[in-house]
């Protein structure tokens, strides 16, 4: 076979995401919100939206989300995007507004403008990825560090007594009228990308119908904060992230599973 | 017995609150301070002193438990940096207002909104000029070595009950990263519960006894007459710590012929300017302001009859050279110098901004500055 | 006596715990010290640089422009700090890696195959000290011994029975120090 052959679009199994810029990701290698990012970029790309979407980048590693993202996008102060996507939403009704979110951004300093954008409804869709840890600090407890995880901040591990239990953020956020489709999802396989992808696409679909909130929380990995090579980090976040955060649809049309 | 340690300006920072038998911190993480939050964990403050360490959801939670604790008259402390710094100002402004002793560290980087996490001075008008809302002042200490970033939490606490004020400890990325040697105080016992009772029972909010009245912390005056003698209260304060508690430093200005005039990082990095100005025979002092508020005024209004120019050098856009203009009544020309962005100056570039803005074009440059500075 | 030192590569190289050790090894003999690091996310992968300032009188800028030494582990900080040498200075640095050969003939320059005999000692980590050998052949500013008690007051105690392994690497780096001809590169090319 020659080269032009092998390149032809039918013979082609996997291409760089379209919606993706060119500019190499700042991320270690290994980590979940590099996968993550595709996958978002694929859906707006497939539904053919890139005109009509703005997204939020937090404060953390994905800060630089708007980066590789080929698409619009704000930076909101750390914790705030839910509060500036509610006002970007509110004043574009048609546009497809997202934010994009880290643990601490969304679960610690954020919890107000999360919780109150959710009770809202507002027409947003969150993308939360929750590694359990600060990651662009370098390597702090987060809300939902578990219990007698190890981080720079809990250095003998997290003690329930002092530093209270992991953050269930999206069974919190499911109990909220104004949210519309919550699942919990996870990028370290083929198939949990796929899933994955198909609830963002659901998510970015449901805007559509201006129910509300569609919420999906991404359990992902920090190899550096965690201080684990990535194949280590992705077994410890399976063996130990999952049994506390169970992945799956926890509402979907407005009703909870 | 003293302790010589090498240590970075946070932990420095940190180590010296455990000695100096402080009661709590309440802290977010953020660069370039995380080291101090995380220091005092590792360090197990609650076992080794009693010291209540807690790491907050937010910065603005952390201010309004640090108002929480002094409000019992507990020592405590907080520490942010620049953009966390800004979520604090509300509670530092209840802090102030309440009357409430309390000490903040600012380990300054580069902004403004996210900014850069190189360091920075970018925040000296919101240290000074007040920073939250309302008639207040904040005492400010700017340390410009680890030894100092040790020592002044323990003035900084003295200061805060001596006016029942809040604290700012000024510091900024270069001081807080770097690593000196420190000499240690040795551990101070933290007061007992009936210790504080004593020492604040007749302003804070430890329990109503029989023997007194009820103590009520608040920074709420509905009739405006009450209100305005609360300010005046302020302003009584503030004018008491400039009679009291200025605190500057002079390095060979006797014979100076120009005069830097630097805080923080920018003083130790101008030090070495003002070096090689003297091995190439120019006659350079420095005046480095240790407090920022109070602001060494008198003593740059008579400097001012001593030397021909005066440059301020700040990592910052031109924030001190304001007060420094204004200190010195437009008798000389005074100049600004400072790199931003995260940028750090060398001593280099301070000499030749020193030449060029002052030394060589000082008497003609007097009057453009003159004018152009009130505009 | 007044050394600035610069000591840049990657971060991960060991650079700015090499700077500690040299830093501690000051104290021990009673001067004044003072340890700069560039800091950052430093998980991004990228390069991390350490200014230290041995010095018998008080330090005054921590942060300087140009220096008496310059350690030099990537080729990244070879184009940022050669320049950045006084005239009559020294430049130190291991050729592992490095494409384009320092070409200043205004200070003196030594290589140190410090990867190499890292690797060869059985143990990659131990490769700044190696390179620290090196650097304190050409200027003894510190006493080995000193550099010894550093290495215990900066290294936590479940590490002490590295000690032996680290005079090991030093001892290496002293005996494999060579200087480097600006002349002779320049004819290889
Ligand atoms: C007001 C304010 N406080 C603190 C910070 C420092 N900071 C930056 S990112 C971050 C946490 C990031 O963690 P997370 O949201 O979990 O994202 P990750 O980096 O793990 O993806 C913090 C505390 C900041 N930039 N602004
Ligand atoms: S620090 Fe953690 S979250 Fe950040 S890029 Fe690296 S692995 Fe990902």
């Amino acid at each position: 076979m020659e080269l032009l052959d092998i390149i032809k679009p039918e013979n082609q199994v996997f291409c760089k995401t379209k919606l993706m810029t060119d500019t190499p990701l700042s991320y270690c290698p290994g980590c979940g919100h590099g996968t993550a990012h595709n996958i978002t970029m694929e859906v707006i790309d497939e539904m053919g939206i890139q005109e009509d979407t703005i997204g939020v980048a937090p404060v953390g590693c994905s800060v630089l989300a708007y980066d590789f993202m080929n698409i619009d996008m704000t930076q909101a102060a750390h914790g705030r995007a839910p509060a500036v996507a509610t006002a970007i939403a509110r004043t574009w009704p048609k546009k497809y507004v997202f934010t994009y979110q880290g643990d601490g951004d969304l679960a610690a300093i954020g919890t107000a403008e999360t919780i109150h954008a959710c009770n809202r409804g507002e027409n947003i869709v969150i993308i939360f990825i929750n590694n359990g840890i600060y990651g662009m600090t370098g390597g702090q407890m987060a809300p939902t560090t578990l219990e007698g995880m190890k981080s720079s901040t809990s250095p003998f591990g997290r003690d329930i007594k002092t530093m209270g239990s992991p953050l269930k953020m999206t069974e919190l956020v499911a109990q909220l009228p104004g949210t519309y489709f919550v699942t919990r999802q996870a990028v370290h396989t083929h198939k949990h990308v796929r899933k994955a992808k198909k609830a963002i696409r659901q998510a970015f679909e449901n805007l559509k119908l201006n129910k509300g909130i569609s919420f999906v929380e991404i359990v992902s990995n920090c190899n550096s904060g965690w201080k684990m090579t990535p194949n280590d980090a992705n077994e410890w976040m399976v063996d130990n992230m999952f049994p506390y955060y169970p992945l799956g649809d926890i509402k979907v049309n407005g009703k909870l599973k | 017995m003293s302790e010589l340690k090498l240590m970075k300006g946070n932990e420095a920072l940190a180590e010296a609150a455990i000695r100096a038998g402080v009661d709590a911190y309440f802290g977010y993480p953020i660069t370039p301070q995380t080291e101090l939050i995380e220091y005092l964990m590792n360090e197990q403050t609650e076992k080794r002193t009693g010291m209540v360490c807690l790491q907050a959801e937010s910065e603005i939670a952390a201010i309004n438990m640090v108002y929480g604790a002094a409000s019992t008259g507990k020592k405590v402390f907080t520490s942010s940096s620049s953009p966390g710094i800004s979520l604090k100002q509300e509670g530092i402004s209840y802090l102030a207002g309440a009357e409430l002793p309390a000490v903040i560290v600012n380990v300054v980087r580069g902004g403004p909104g996210l900014g850069t996490i190189q360091p920075s001075q970018a925040d000296y008008f919101q240290s000074v000029k007040g920073g939250g809302h309302g008639d207040y002042k904040l005492y400010v200490l700017a340390p410009s070595s680890v030894q100092e970033m040790s020592d002044f939490v323990e003035d900084a606490f003295d200061i805060a009950f001596k006016y029942r004020a809040p604290v700012l400890i000024l510091s900024d990325g270069l001081i807080g990263q770097m690593m000196e040697k420190v000499k240690l105080k040795p551990q101070k016992k933290r007061r007992t519960d009936e210790e504080v009772i004593k020492e604040c029972g007749s302003w804070a909010t430890t329990g109503k006894t029989k023997n007194r009245e009820r103590n009520i912390i608040t920074s709420l005056d509905l009739q405006s007459e009450k209100m305005e003698a609360r300010v005046h209260r302020l302003m009584k304060k503030y004018e008491q710590m400039e009679k009291e508690d200025l605190r500057f430093e002079k390095i060979q200005c006797d014979d100076a012929e120009y005069l830097i005039v630097a805080y923080g990082s920018s003083a130790r990095i101008s030090q070495k300017a003002v070096e090689m100005a003297r091995a190439k025979g120019i006659k350079v002092g420095l005046l480095r302001p240790i407090t920022l508020f109070p602001f060494p005024k008198k003593q740059l209004f008579k400097l001012a009859d001593q030397v021909k120019g005066m440059l301020s050098v700040e990592l910052n856009a031109g924030q001190m050279v304001e007060d420094v203009r204004l200190s010195v009544e437009f008798k000389v020309p005074v100049e600004h110098f400072g790199r931003t962005g995260g940028i750090i100056h060398t001593p280099e570039e301070i000499l030749e901004a020193l030449e060029q803005k002052i030394i060589n074009n000082g008497t003609i440059r007097h009057h453009k500055t003159r004018e152009s500075s009130i505009l | 006596m007044t050394e600035e030192i610069i000591i840049a590569g990657f971060g991960g190289q060991g650079v700015l715990s090499m700077g500690k050790i040299l830093a501690y090894s000051g104290i021990m003999q009673d001067e004044e010290v003072s340890w700069m690091p560039s800091y950052g996310p430093e998980m991004r992968g990228g390069t991390a640089n350490v200014t230290v300032i041995l010095s018998d009188e008080k330090i005054s800028s921590p942060y300087l422009k140009v220096f008496d030494t310059a350690i030099i582990l990537n080729q990244q900080s070879m184009d940022k700090f050669e320049e950045s040498v006084k005239p009559g200075g020294v430049l130190v640095y291991d050729p592992n890696g490095i494409t384009h050969h320092p070409t200043r003939t205004d200070i003196e320059i030594f290589q140190i195959e410090g990867n190499k005999l890292a690797v060869k000692m059985g143990n990659k980590q131990i490769f700044n000290m190696v390179v620290m050998g090196a650097f304190l052949k050409i200027k003894p500013i510190v006493k080995l011994e000193n550099v010894l008690a550093g290495l215990k007051k900066s290294l936590p105690e479940r590490y002490h029975h590295l000690i032996p392994l680290n005079k090991e690497a030093l001892k290496i780096g002293m005996d494999n120090v060579t200087p480097f001809k600006v002349a002779n590169q320049v004819a290889h090319n």
